[in-house]
């Protein structure tokens, strides 16, 4: 079965990968806009993904064999490629549509606290619904709730801010030897619970907070303690008898504010170099936030898209400033030229020409004007 | 007509091993065990042109066809009674009265299949059914027809029942089969199907109660016999539940060759609607289904007379047809309100959606918060349109049917009746004390048949 090829056209791109592998990650070897958005699928937890319907994509032809293409909407994280199958992703209307119909969902019981969770700054919802969402809401009732649970000491359940990915569950499930946590109830009141408070205390549980696409599970060492976008994140790792000991230290000056396993481009935690997953302990997560606990290694790429990479440009161009020429020469204040819209006030009066801010008393008394 | 599946409901003791035996029961066994392989059972059951009952209409021959036959793995045969599906009752109808009849046909099935443990998943809410069923194969299995090397054929087979728990969404097949693990009845996203992985992971057929007692007759009078009954792709006799504004709810048995107009107002069948209302609405095959107004329900939008069966009742599409569906019968006469009803519904789907995709978790939630508005005289115009756009975006975009089967009813009931979802908008005062819309549905037809 080694190395046999598959030939997939993804959004017009024609590429070869290897067999059983899926359109979502066929799409992620384009990358860029071609690859869906995924909530719930996270490559390193079996059997996740299929959920959350946001990388839906359209198969326009099923392949060489059998070209018909698929009736419905397929999820792209747990289709698998077949030889000469032609994908739509951003190129189909009834993708985009589809996908604008999920993030709306999704955001109907959503708190959209942002500015006062944790996750703000590195949270896949928010990307997405800058993607995708909508300024407005056509959602005019209350929305779900859910009380805050302290999942022992280092972890903080806020139920209100999950979006069912079942990531978590697939982490307990497949890091640890017993799962203590799970979904209960059904439909739209059903949540991720201990089901009678209990706290979670398996020695790698810490990486549902990695995993989380959202702010639902937060460290407790860490929150609001600071912003993602005002810490630096560093490679960092120590010998560590559990783990591999390789995670990313965000500081800000000296100080450790907390410590998460590293992260690739997709959000997920990276293999190491033996291909194994960077999952981290406990002990590294919440314990040691001295940097002389570890031996830091450098700075940490961070996408630019991202907010945690704002301001850590150096020798930034900045866009060429074409306004003056558009307008004749002047560099106005205000793009709109109110005199355009009132004829309240004086029209012979340049807003450009006004020193500091306009107030009434400018278009009243013309000494205001510097001479022409 | 004569009655195949339920010619012996009326016999006393029935339900015990006796009677049934006494009335030719377990005869389809001997037939197929001494007498016919496993693959001619599956022949006889392809050329009957049998379709699932269940909802979908599959043909069964061609399921079975398609179950992977890998060596060294067990197959299982699992018959699907956990029947919840608002207006459906046939199932239930069935095993009480007939538990024999399932069994055997479970017997014959699991012969086809080569099924050694066959598990019923019950609706949790049957429970005194259980004891039937139970009562049943314990007959089975001491006159023979169950365990080891049944007849002397070599074949052994075990019926087990199995108890849900009340949750609607298991029974979509692929949750009953996690739900039957003892997992939580979530929805397995397909492909694989479960006729290549299955019950723990192993090559499985679900079928619906009614589809596998049907083997019976194919096998006791033949596969092409059995075709010619009904018409066209409809072969055989369905069981209807009929229920609603009828005189005579209850479970009849049709041959799928009779019209819609001579199913409600013979006297044989519905017996017509009470009080001397008319006909405004009705949902043909369990609440999923898309409903139509009495105009559509009678004549389709050809103008032809629209008969009791899988074609006729889908022809037009959605747009103008509905479809067979489990064969749940709901008729609503003139008093009945739309709007009301359709909330009922999205009350009902929202609470039975499993919660793990999103569209429908949120969506399903979201539909029935805005009906509810409607309702109650709180609408805008413009949640019609809403509510329109949001089965739209839920309708095909979910791991299982569910979502489709809560976006329909909605989808329907906004394409025929937006006049009565515009009169709730804006009469608010008037619909609170009125249970009704509009009478301009009533039925057009004036001397109905039969009556």
């Amino acid at each position: 079965m080694s190395e046999q090829l598959i030939k997939v056209t993804i959004d017009n791109i024609t590429l070869e990968v290897p067999a059983g592998t899926t359109i979502l990650n066929a799409a992620r070897m384009v990358g860029g806009e071609v690859a869906p958005p995924a909530m719930c699928y996270y490559s390193k937890l079996e059997g996740s993904g299929g959920k959350c319907r946001t990388c839906l994509v359209e198969v326009s032809k099923g392949s060489e064999k059998d070209p018909r293409p698929m009736p419905k909407l397929v999820a792209s994280c747990r289709t698998t490629v077949m030889e000469g199958m032609e994908v739509k992703n951003i190129t189909s209307e009834k993708v985009i549509d589809a996908r604008n119909g999920v993030v709306e969902m999704l955001l109907i019981n959503h708190p959209l606290d942002c500015p006062v969770c944790d996750q703000a700054g590195e949270c896949d919802l928010q990307d997405l619904s800058y993607g995708h969402g909508k300024a407005g809401t056509r959602y005019e009732f209350p929305r779900r709730t859910f009380d805050r649970h302290d999942l022992g000491p280092y972890i903080q359940l806020h139920m209100t801010r999950c979006i069912l990915c079942y990531r978590c569950v697939y982490v307990a499930d497949q890091l640890t030897g017993k799962r203590e946590h799970g979904v209960l109830d059904r439909g739209d009141h059903s949540q991720i619970a201990t089901y009678i408070e209990r706290s979670l205390e398996n020695d790698f549980i810490g990486n549902v907070i990695d995993v989380c696409p959202v702010g639902a599970l937060t460290d407790r060492t860490f929150r609001f303690k600071n912003r993602v976008w005002f810490l630096k994140p560093m490679n960092a790792h120590r010998d560590c008898p559990k783990c591999s000991g390789r995670v990313t230290l965000w500081n800000r000056g000296e100080e450790v504010y907390r410590v998460t396993a590293r992260k690739d481009q997709w959000g997920e935690i990276e293999n190491d170099e033996n291909g194994k997953t960077g999952w981290i302990c406990n002990e590294c997560r919440f314990e040691k936030k001295q940097t002389s606990d570890w031996v830091i290694e450098g700075p940490r790429d961070i996408s630019r898209q991202s907010v945690i990479s704002q301001n850590h440009y150096l020798k930034v161009e900045e866009p060429q400033n074409v306004l003056p020429e558009v307008m004749g020469g002047r560099n106005p204040k205000l793009l709109m030229d109110i005199h355009d819209v009132s004829d309240v006030n004086k029209p012979e009066i340049h807003l450009s020409e006004i020193q500091g801010p306009a107030t009434s008393q400018t278009f009243e008394d013309n000494s205001n004007i510097n001479p022409q | 007509m004569k009655k195949i599946l339920l010619e012996n409901d009326h016999v006393e003791g029935i339900r015990f091993f006796e009677a049934y035996r006494k009335h030719g029961g377990y005869r389809s066994v001997e037939t197929a065990l001494k007498q016919m392989g496993p693959d001619a059972v599956v022949e006889e059951v392809k050329k009957s042109g049998l379709r699932g009952r269940g909802g979908a209409g599959f043909p069964t021959g061609m399921k079975w066809s398609f179950l992977a036959k890998p060596e060294g793995v067990p197959r299982y045969l699992i018959c699907n009674a956990d029947e919840s599906e608002p207006g459906t009752f046939k199932d239930r109808y069935l095993m009480e009265f007939l538990p024999h009849l399932l069994i055997e046909g479970m017997i014959v099935s699991s012969y086809a299949l080569g099924s050694n443990r066959s598990y019923i998943y019950i609706r949790g809410e049957y429970a005194w059914i259980v004891d039937i069923l139970e009562q049943a194969i314990a007959e089975a299995k001491q006159n023979g027809f169950l365990g080891k090397n049944i007849l002397g054929s070599g074949f052994d087979c075990e019926i087990y029942v199995q108890r849900g728990a009340g949750a609607y969404i298991c029974g979509e097949e692929t949750a009953l089969i996690e739900s039957l693990e003892g997992k939580r009845g979530n929805p397995r996203i397909k492909p694989p199907f479960p006729a290549v992985k299955g019950l723990w992971d192993c090559p499985t057929v679900v079928n619906n109660v009614e589809t596998l007692t049907a083997v019976v007759p194919i096998i006791n009078m033949g596969g092409e016999e059995y075709a010619k009954i009904g018409v066209g792709k409809s072969t055989g006799t369905k069981l209807i539940s009929a229920c609603g504004n009828i005189n005579k709810p209850g479970v009849y048995e049709i041959d799928m060759t009779i019209s819609v107009e001579e199913f409600i107002y013979s006297d044989e069948y519905c017996g017509g609607i009470p009080n001397g209302k008319k006909l405004k609405a009705c949902i043909p095959g369990g609440s999923s289904v898309p409903i139509l107004p009495a105009n559509l329900l009678l004549k389709t939008a050809k103008g032809e007379t629209r008969y009791m069966n899988y074609e006729s009742l889908a022809d037009g599409g959605f747009v103008s047809g509905s479809m067979m569906g489990s064969g749940g019968f709901i008729v609503l006469d003139d008093d009945q309100c739309v709007v009301r009803h359709t909330l009922t519904l999205a009350t009902f789907y929202r609470h039975e959606s499993c919660g793990q995709c999103s569209p429908c978790r949120e969506g399903t939630g979201w539909m029935e918060k805005v009906l509810k508005n409607i309702e109650y005289g709180k609408g805008k115009l413009s949640d019609i349109d809403l509510l329109w756009d949001i089965q739209r975006r839920i309708e095909g975009n979910t791991i299982c049917p569910l979502g489709d089967a809560a976006a329909w009813p909605v989808a329907a009931a906004i394409r025929h009746f937006r006049d009565e979802f515009e009169w709730h908008v804006l009469n608010p005062e008037e619909c609170l004390k009125r249970n009704y819309g509009l009478a301009g549905y009533a039925d057009p037809i004036h001397v109905p048949v039969g009556s």
